[in-house]
């Protein structure tokens, strides 16, 4: 399964559900492929998309919040699966997309290749911990698991990519994500 | 009075309308961090890493919250991508309560050098500061609550040893 594709199954099964999506081709993707207001963008600060999920999802426990992560990204700040797994926020729905690489750089392979992130989640205190790599598994996976409590953690198995294959950067300004986010927040969902 | 209670500042804090707090703790915060817990379970959240306590504050910022982040001075460095490529770029706003170690060079070996550089690194990205004084800290809160209206950056507030008890 591509990024692409699976970023957009996943995508096309919300409703109002907040999501944060980390730094680098997930963001992009998301942007390209079903943009919405209740996306948040990273552009920078790599490490920090569970962090800023985790604060959403603290702050407003009536929203569900679905983390749209990557592999690169949740090693860099692997304390904060520790965090998900003491706090429990139960709106808290954590997908890592692990395509074993850093794909915006040039595909240098990533440590997700030798460790199990599922196997950490799991360790650190998620409720539920799952993984796939299909499309049709991952569908069928997200449109129930969007009806559990969280924080769940979903590791989704992709391939890497040509970065020629793949979406533009982001062409909203930051504070355009910000504000239309915020608004989307505001709003009841 | 030049020392403040620790409860007496977490007050403040609620009073200008700040209502969630991350951070990471250091010796001359410990007072505010169990002030702060003694509020109840998940008031203050114990992050892993500095960084981390921007990112759920800025999480929190986005969900219409105040946010405080707490941490030693050793932790500026820790934060300064988050600073730069989060907050002021997508301009959210934060109260960071930072705690000088290292302060005119007295302190262990590990908190000299960024005791020395750290308002000059706050200076040199950008973020606005001001030293903890319980005297004027009606004035200073009143600034720091106006810049992050006005300019949506975070503000630095730098607490030295022995002013908060």
């Amino acid at each position: 399964m591509k990024r692409q594709e699976a970023v957009e199954t996943v995508l096309r099964l919300l409703d109002h559900e907040l999501a944060i999506h980390c730094n680098g081709m997930v963001s992009r993707e998301a942007f390209h492929t079903l943009d919405r207001p209740e996306n948040f963008y990273m552009i920078g600060s790599m490490g920090l998309t569970a962090s800023i999920g985790l604060g959403t999802a603290l702050a407003r426990p009536d929203r569900k919040v679905v983390i749209f992560d990557g592999d690169g990204n949740v090693l860099m700040n692997l304390g904060t699966l520790a965090e998900v797994g003491a706090l429990k926020p139960a709106n808290f729905f954590h997908m890592c997309f692990d395509n074993g690489v850093y794909g915006s750089t040039g595909n240098q392979p990533t440590l997700a290749r030798m460790v199990d992130l599922a196997l950490i989640a799991r360790s650190a205190g998620y409720r539920i911990v799952k993984t796939t790599d299909t499309k049709t598994v991952l569908e069928k996976t997200v449109r129930e698991l969007l009806q559990e409590r969280g924080p769940i953690f979903l590791l989704v198995k992709i391939v890497p990519e040509a970065e020629y294959e793949t979406a533009g950067r982001v062409t909203l300004s930051p504070e355009q994500i910000r504000d239309r986010f915020m608004k989307a927040v505001g709003r009841v969902g | 009075m030049d020392v403040m209670k620790s409860s007496e500042f977490v007050e403040i804090l609620e009073k200008y309308g700040f209502n969630f707090f991350a951070g990471v703790p250091d010796s001359i915060l410990k007072g505010v961090v169990s002030s702060l817990m003694e509020r109840g379970e998940h008031y203050y959240l114990p992050a892993v890493r500095e960084d981390d306590a921007l990112g759920m504050a800025c999480g929190a910022y986005l969900a219409g919250r105040k946010p405080v982040v707490l941490m030693q001075n050793s932790g500026l460095g820790t934060s300064l991508n988050a600073l730069t490529s989060l907050h002021l770029i997508y301009k959210i706003p934060c109260l960071l309560i930072v705690s000088w170690r290292g302060y005119g060079g007295v302190d262990a070996p590990e908190h000299i050098v960024m005791g020395d550089a750290c308002t000059q690194i706050l200076e040199t990205v950008g973020i606005p500061y001001r030293d903890f004084y319980p005297d004027s800290l009606g004035q200073d809160m009143a600034w720091a609550v106006k810049v992050m209206e006005n300019e949506r950056v975070p503000v630095a507030f730098m607490v030295k040893k022995g002013v908060l008890q």
